[in-house]
């Protein structure tokens, strides 16, 4: 009981630290705030990893073996397409350059 | 301390460390001169949390030689090799203007993921406490809202499925019964204790219902809409991540999951506030039913004008504004745009672009899509930077943006679009406006600044027009 008492906790501070975090984002840094934090979303290969490790060692079941593999798979995606975006997004905005040359 | 223990210290010490580096990732992507750093510091964090749990106890437990079919590690690393050359590929090949549909689809592959980690979970124990059924029940549900809504989403923004917009009878209870019948689902399972039939059959009604529910919500959401939606997904896809979190007690999923969720919930508020419309009506509400009382229409024709005799009104300005919206996007117009601007800076005229934050298919679609093509970003103004200085403009060019200049939104209370904040660009001297043709534009609102005295339509498309123009500033 004490874990989940301290993982919903944590679960609260989380949300208001994102509250906290993000609420004076100007609005030219939408998108690659919005892909930034997609790809956060990805941790959830954290969980996959763990999750098929175990399907594949200890329960020793094809479909959890699968559905891990392709957790595994999306969550990658996401997460290494989703950094690489939000860079070249980021990489095009520029300050205006010297005019007076 | 054992070895073993001493291991548990150091995983948790990398994964507050990761943890801490999202945190600080975020901090710095919300402002311009740091923006890149930040998603640099965040994707370390990532590469700490990955290798991070190579290291947990069950992942250990999984290596073996003696049958490498049974080696965890084989799966993990092939699994995220083939993730990793398809995201890079991807989104090395992605043009700009087809942004919003990756990001969507990136999306709904977290809400895939996170979903699917749940219900390998629930293979791998079938037995449940009822705390950890229900947040894998709702790990379950909200990442199979998010992926078949960011599935939707992608279909809608590049074009692929849906084209037509979809109206649903009896859309609200279609959904509340999916919902709940659902989260009776969730309910089924987690308190099924030690009857895996129950728990099967709870497993099986959740995650149909709202893989089902994630179509039928965001199917019958306009293109206009989009930004709102975009956000929304994004904030489930963190949610579910988060869930998923609690469901296998680990705090790195929680917190930075948490994160993603409400920052995404932020996002999609802003975007509410700036269509003036809340998070329930557009959900709930239908804004196709409202058109039925489109404003009141105008019996006056536009004007319309040759591109050479605009070009005479351009060289002659001071002071031009740009006010882009989705049909630039459409007509791939920026760097015609991007070098009609430097012309007229070479002209001599100050040169702004006014955005509004609901332009586009994505919260910054517009942003993006100019500072693709070279445009500083101090030249880009929100509306509420611009509207003061609205009067004093010579020109103001509306390039495929329709309802954020929708002059009805101050003045018209019977516009569905009534009280949305919008750029106000019937105030400037003279205005010109881009379009394909003539009629309303896909929200079907009428738009009275079509037809002001001062307003100039420039049909045709936007790309061709704008380089026209272009030629005309080089033949001078």
């Amino acid at each position: 009981m004490g874990e989940i008492m301290l993982l919903i906790f944590v679960f609260v501070i989380a949300g208001f630290l994102g509250v906290e975090l993000i609420s004076k984002v100007p609005s030219q840094l939408h998108t690659p705030l919005m892909s930034g934090t997609n790809a956060i979303s990805g941790i959830t290969i954290v969980g996959a990893i763990s999750a098929t490790a175990i399907a594949v060692s200890t329960s020793n079941d094809i479909l959890g073996t699968v559905f891990g593999f392709l957790a595994i798979v999306f969550a990658t995606i996401n997460v290494v397409g989703g950094y690489l975006v939000t860079d070249r997004m980021l990489g095009m905005f520029k300050k205006k350059e010297d005019k007076n040359k | 301390m054992n070895t073993n223990e001493l291991i548990n210290v150091f995983i948790t010490v990398l994964y507050m460390v990761s943890a801490v580096l999202f945190i600080r990732g975020i901090k710095l992507l919300g402002k311009a001169d740091t923006a890149r750093k930040g998603n640099l510091m965040s994707s370390v964090g990532m590469l700490i949390a990955v290798v991070t749990v190579l290291a947990e106890k069950e992942v250990r437990d999984s290596f073996t030689l003696a049958n490498v079919a049974h080696n965890g590690y084989l799966y993990i690393i092939v699994a995220v090799a083939l993730g990793a050359v398809i995201g890079a590929i991807w989104a090395k090949k992605v043009e700009m203007t087809g942004m919003p549909q990756l990001v969507a689809l990136f999306n709904g592959f977290g809400g895939l993921s996170s979903l699917l980690v749940a219900l390998t979970q629930y293979i791998n124990d079938k037995q449940t406490t009822p705390f950890v059924g229900i947040t894998l029940g709702l790990t379950i549900a909200i990442g199979a809202i998010a992926f078949t809504g960011s599935v939707v989403a992608w279909g809608k923004l590049s074009g692929k499925l849906f084209k037509k917009s979809v109206t649903i009878p009896a859309k609200n209870f279609i959904n509340a019964v999916l919902a709940i019948a659902g989260l009776a689902g969730v309910c089924l399972y987690a308190f099924s204790g030690a009857n895996e039939k129950l728990g099967f059959v709870g497993i099986v009604l959740v995650t149909a219902t709202y893989l089902i529910l994630g179509l039928t919500m965001v199917v019958t959401i306009g293109g206009g809409d989009m930004p709102v939606i975009i956000s929304l997904l994004n904030a489930f896809s963190g949610l579910a991540a988060a869930f998923a979190g609690l469901a296998i007690s680990n705090s790195v999923l929680v917190v930075s999951g948490c994160l993603v969720g409400t920052s995404g919930l932020i996002l999609t508020l802003i975007m509410c506030k700036a269509m003036n419309r809340t998070l329930y009506s557009l959900l709930f509400g239908s804004f196709g039913a409202a058109s039925s009382k489109k404003g009141a229409a105008s019996d006056k024709e536009p004007r319309s004008m040759s591109v050479e005799d605009a070009y005479l009104i351009l060289e002659a300005a001071s002071s031009v504004v740009f006010i882009p919206g989705y049909g630039m996007a459409v007509a791939q117009a920026q760097h015609s745009v991007k070098e009609l601007a430097d012309k007229l800076e070479e002209n001599g005229a100050e040169v702004n672009f006014a955005i509004h934050p609901v332009a586009g298919r994505m919260p910054g679609h517009m942003n993006v899509l100019l500072a693709e093509a070279n445009v500083p970003y101090e030249q880009l103004k929100t509306a509420d930077e611009m509207n003061p200085q609205m009067p004093n403009v010579d020109v103001a060019i509306v390039i495929g943006a329709n309802d954020v200049v929708n002059p009805s939104a101050i003045d018209d209370e019977t516009s569905p679009i009534y009280g949305m904040p919008i750029i106000n660009a019937y105030e400037a001297r003279t205005v010109f406006v881009l379009k394909r043709g003539k009629g309303t534009g896909f929200s079907g609102i009428e738009n009275p600044l079509f037809t002001n005295d001062n307003t100039i339509m420039l049909y045709g498309d936007a790309k061709q027009t704008v380089s026209s123009l272009v030629s005309e500033f080089e033949d001078a």
